[in-house]
């Protein structure tokens, strides 16, 4: 038996790859030493598209999602939320519910045994309110109880003594209006952020401008938040949950609870969609402090309407943008103020307001730029990451303004928009050079060609009524539909920016298990529906040569992975267990070549076998590990980013752009002013598509959203009230509304990026909404100015 | 209250069941059958979407005790032990599936549609799917599955219906 502690994993801290001076052969997909008589190639790596390995669970319903968790002798929580945006707490009291047959405890502020304070950026918000409330839904007391039901009723009977007070709701107020009131102590801005470039007062031969507003975007994902903490013997706290970032998660709970990191240990279970909306804390601790306080295991799972008050939303903005450009169409600057309505915790605003102003002129070059943003705080419910993070608000205002400019030169606006494209080699207004492929002008090209439905619906001789506006409602047979074409086309940064550096760590093993070697990959990162599991199979398969590879339960014993947001999973966790996948092979390449003389550099892993360049096949795998484990774990940290300065600028604020352009089709019934999105088609640029499906399948879901964005999602607050926490009053699309697509994925690699890939997730969210907005315009000959359009807009 | 119902073909009992659960908490939280799912427990979504006497309801909807003495089918009961059903097969193969929460909904109502439909229209997928919410997807690769296990259910059928 060999010695295991051969196969120890170097703890933490192996970075690789920060240093880009090394030669990267990793932009190649296959083995590079495989000699052609070998032809026993393994399926499955990268740039193919393997089925997921979780798919036959989920079809047979035996995915344990964080809501199917069950545990002996469990019992159930229930949150009692602030019924005012804002008001002081007098008194609670907990005593009547207590009474109730069947509770076994009611917590308050009180009770939470550590800080009562938590953020992913700022430490702002309470864990369970303290002295005062500060958004309708604000946590204020919890219950434990045997029966769900008897949880929720309990709630009725918490007697909460509120002073009433005058909320803060407009963000733009808030920015200028001094005589506010003070969400927090510190003031009500969050963060301010100009761009400044070139000559912000210079003047052009055109001018356009105009106000644009984005509503409140539900992520909507459809499992709800849940979490099933069991108390530990040590005193700590097991939590199985559904989250996008186990360790962030760990260290706010731990924090919250009074305990060291150890003794929180946190398993992810099945997680239903998440898109942002699992960032922040939900369940966490709250489940956990009942757990505690009772000894018992507890489960949460919110209802659809507590989730609605229990995640942070995207955040809806005010946006006045002037653009002004030449008689020929080149951009000579753009000017704008952005608003964003944070709500009342930090959350991601402070990221929400970089993103926004540093990609606030979108894919373009400009010469002359100020943009100025805020995040305010308010005291309308929290808003924080979605999809597309600060970067949708945005380009709706400017891919608009795109529009009007075009329509002001009397030019094509495709054209328009492919005089301006970025290109590699350009610099953003923060003054970041692109120094990777920025096929903006490509992909515009690109989506014009894709071909375009046959004929109007309305104009064919036996149209189906579904396919009309307004469907199955028969509102219409054809008249007073008018067909529309639009375009739109966006910037995302990927992985997090302006100096972070989120990381992500891999622990590979290798190890042959009833004769097969098999890989197993151990990393935190959540998989949260998009496919990062089968990823990892692919690249552990590709850079081992090995056809099974297991994933490891995701928890919080292997080093963090950051959270499944910002589009960066492949690319940081994709690059760690890259890593250890290589110091693995390079483990076992080296026992080899002692072993038979070869160097080592001319040695691989391939089709399950050790190869030589030069002299073939030289051993079986299985026959080299033995009774082996060679194990790594391995931290991929992207390159180096740095904060924006006064005048925002920074010689690199962002990781990496990626690019995507649609072009959407709509028939409007211009009577009832009801649209329906007849195609809608996208280019996309996603550096490398390891799992091509997969990457399909992100650019057909993420338009989807930015359809709904575009013409019916929006979480409608009155006075600091969500009016429609339900999917029966916030509609997202069905499989009637979103249309079949064309999608065309291109591959220009990223030099700087593992296997050259650049993330996928977020910008066919962005780049749809516009594009739709255009089409409805181009049928109705309206502004739209507000996303989503109702049929108000379009008949008024 | 004592509940007897027949859930994917075996005869269940659930005791201390109160009157106001739901087939979905009853079948999710006291038979150990977690697969339909519940995404809004309001009849928006689809996802808890199951048999109740060969009509697929919201089991959300229907208060436990309607189904006493009743033939209930659930999305685990579609697979015939190990073989999955051509739906299921089709929605894993087509990558209709991401995070999977909307899928047990989406393949009862797709099984009761390519069963009760020979030869689906494009038009008549997407009706019959329309109250099943997907948020991952963007259901294009939803279509593709159900016409593919529409077109694999017309072709088994039709050899077996060959004289």
């Amino acid at each position: 038996m060999s010695p295991r502690s051969s196969s120890t994993a170097p703890t933490a801290n192996h970075a690789h790859t920060r240093e880009r001076g090394a030669p990267m052969s990793n932009t190649h997909t296959t083995p590079t030493h495989r000699p052609q008589h070998l032809d026993e190639e393994i399926a499955g790596g990268v740039g193919e598209s393997p089925l997921r390995p979780d798919g036959s669970l989920k079809v047979r319903g035996d995915f344990a999602y964080a809501s199917d968790l069950w545990a002996e002798n469990m019992l159930w929580g229930a949150t009692l939320r602030s019924p005012h945006p804002s008001a002081r707490i007098r008194s609670i009291d907990v005593g009547p519910a207590l009474r109730m047959d069947g509770v076994r405890a009611v917590l308050t502020a009180e009770d939470v045994p550590g800080r009562n304070l938590y953020g992913l950026k700022d430490l702002d918000q309470p864990v369970l309110a303290e002295d005062v409330v500060r958004y309708r839904g604000e946590a204020v007391a919890l219950v434990a109880a045997d029966h769900p039901e008897t949880a929720r009723r309990a709630l009725d009977l918490v007697e909460v003594d509120y002073e009433v007070l005058e909320p803060v709701l407009d963000a733009e107020r808030a920015a200028h209006d001094d005589s506010l009131p003070r969400v927090h102590p510190g003031g009500n801005t969050v963060r301010y952020q100009p761009i400044v470039k070139g000559d912000p007062d210079a003047e052009a031969d055109v001018v356009v401008s105009g106000t644009y507003t984005v509503g409140m975007q539900d992520q909507a994902f459809l499992g709800p938040e849940a979490g099933l903490a069991v108390p530990a013997e040590d005193g700590g706290v097991e939590l199985y949950l559904a989250t996008q970032d186990l360790h962030t998660d760990r260290k706010q709970t731990a924090a919250a609870l009074g305990l060291d990191p150890e003794q929180v240990r946190m398993t992810m279970s099945g997680v239903g969609g998440a898109f942002g909306g699992r960032e922040d804390l939900s369940v966490q601790v709250h489940v956990c402090m009942l757990a505690l306080h009772t000894g018992r295991p507890v489960k949460m799972v919110y209802n659809r309407e507590e989730s609605f008050f229990g995640h942070v939303h995207r955040h809806p903005a005010t946006m006045y943008y002037e653009h002004g450009a030449t008689r020929d169409g080149d951009l000579v600057f753009v000017r704008a103020r952005l608003y964003f309505d944070g709500g009342a915790y930090a959350s991601k605003t402070p990221v929400v307001v970089g993103n926004g102003t540093t990609l606030g002129v979108g894919p373009y070059s400009v010469p002359n730029v100020r943009i100025e943003g805020w995040g305010m705080y308010t005291n309308n419910p929290p808003c924080g990451a979605m999809r597309g993070l600060g970067a949708v608000q945005p380009a709706f205002a400017y891919e608009s303004q795109m529009d009007r400019l075009a329509e002001e030169l009397g030019m094509d606006p495709v054209r328009l928009r492919i005089r301006n494209a970025i290109s590699r080699g350009d610099s953003t207004p923060s003054g970041q050079v692109l120094d990777y492929p920025a096929p903006v002008a490509e992909l515009l090209r690109r989506v014009r060609e894709l071909p375009l439905p046959r004929e109007s619906t309305a104009e064919s001789t036996n149209p189906d009524i579904r396919d009309l506006p307004g469907g199955a409602s028969n509102t219409t047979h054809g008249e007073g539909v008018v067909r529309g074409v639009g375009y739109g086309v966006c910037i995302k940064n990927i992985c997090y920016a302006e100096g972070a550096d989120d990381f992500s760590t891999a622990r590979v093993r290798l190890q042959v298990v009833a004769g097969e070697p098999i890989a197993m990959v151990h990393t935190a990162a959540a998989e949260v529906g998009q496919g990062l599991v089968t990823v990892q199979q692919q690249i552990a398969r590709t850079e081992l040569g090995v056809e099974r590879v297991n994933i490891h339960p995701n928890d919080t014993s292997v080093g963090p992975a950051g959270s499944s947001s910002a589009s960066r999973q492949t690319y940081v966790t994709g690059g760690a267990v890259q890593a250890a996948c290589r110091a693995v092979r390079e483990q076992v390449l080296e026992r080899v070549a002692q072993r038979c003389g070869d160097p080592v550099e001319r040695l691989s892993l391939s089709g399950g076998k050790v190869v030589s360049e030069t002299s073939g096949v030289l051993a079986d795998l299985a026959e080299v590990l033995g009774s082996e484990v060679v194990e790594a774990t391995r931290e991929y940290h992207h390159r180096e980013t740095f904060p924006l300065d006064e005048q925002g600028h920074s010689e690199r604020a962002q990781v990496q752009h990626a690019f995507s352009a649609h072009r959407a089709v709509v028939d409007v019934d211009t009577e009832l002013g009801l649209v329906k999105v007849v195609q809608l088609d996208c280019s996309q640029d996603v550096g490398k598509a390891v799992n091509p499906d997969a990457v399909v399948g992100q650019i057909q879901g993420g338009s989807a959203q930015g359809l709904g964005l575009a013409v019916m999602e929006e979480i409608q607050v009155d006075g600091g009230r969500i009016r429609n926490p339900s999917f029966t009053d916030y509609l997202i699309p069905t499989i009637l509304d979103m249309p079949p697509m064309n999608v065309d994925v291109i591959e220009r690699g990223d030099p700087n990026a593992p296997y050259g890939v650049r993330g996928v997730g977020e910008p066919p969210t962005i780049s749809s909404t516009p594009a739709i907005v255009a089409a409805i315009r181009a049928a109705t000959g309206k502004a739209l100015e507000h996303v989503p359009v109702g049929p108000e807009h379009i008949v008024e | 209250m004592r509940l007897n119902l027949t859930v994917n073909g075996r005869p269940m009992t659930a005791d201390d069941v109160w009157e106001g659960e739901s087939l979905l908490y009853v079948l999710r939280e006291r038979l150990g059958l977690p697969g339909s799912k519940n995404a809004c427990e309001q009849g928006e979504c689809g996802s808890c979407t199951v048999y109740l006497e060969g009509v697929p309801v919201c089991a959300c909807l229907v208060a436990a005790g309607q189904a006493q003495d009743r033939e209930v089918g659930t999305v685990e009961g579609l697979a015939d032990e190990d073989e999955l059903s051509p739906v299921q097969r089709a929605f894993v193969d087509a990558g209709a599936v991401q995070c999977g929460f909307c899928t047990p909904g989406l393949l009862v109502a797709a099984d009761d549609l390519i069963n009760r439909v020979p030869d689906p229209s494009d038009a008549e997928i997407r009706e019959a799917l329309a109250g099943n919410l997907c948020r991952c997807t963007g259901y294009e690769k939803i279509m593709e599955a159900v016409r593919e296990a529409a077109a694999e259910k017309t072709g088994s059928s039709s050899e077996g219906g060959r004289r």
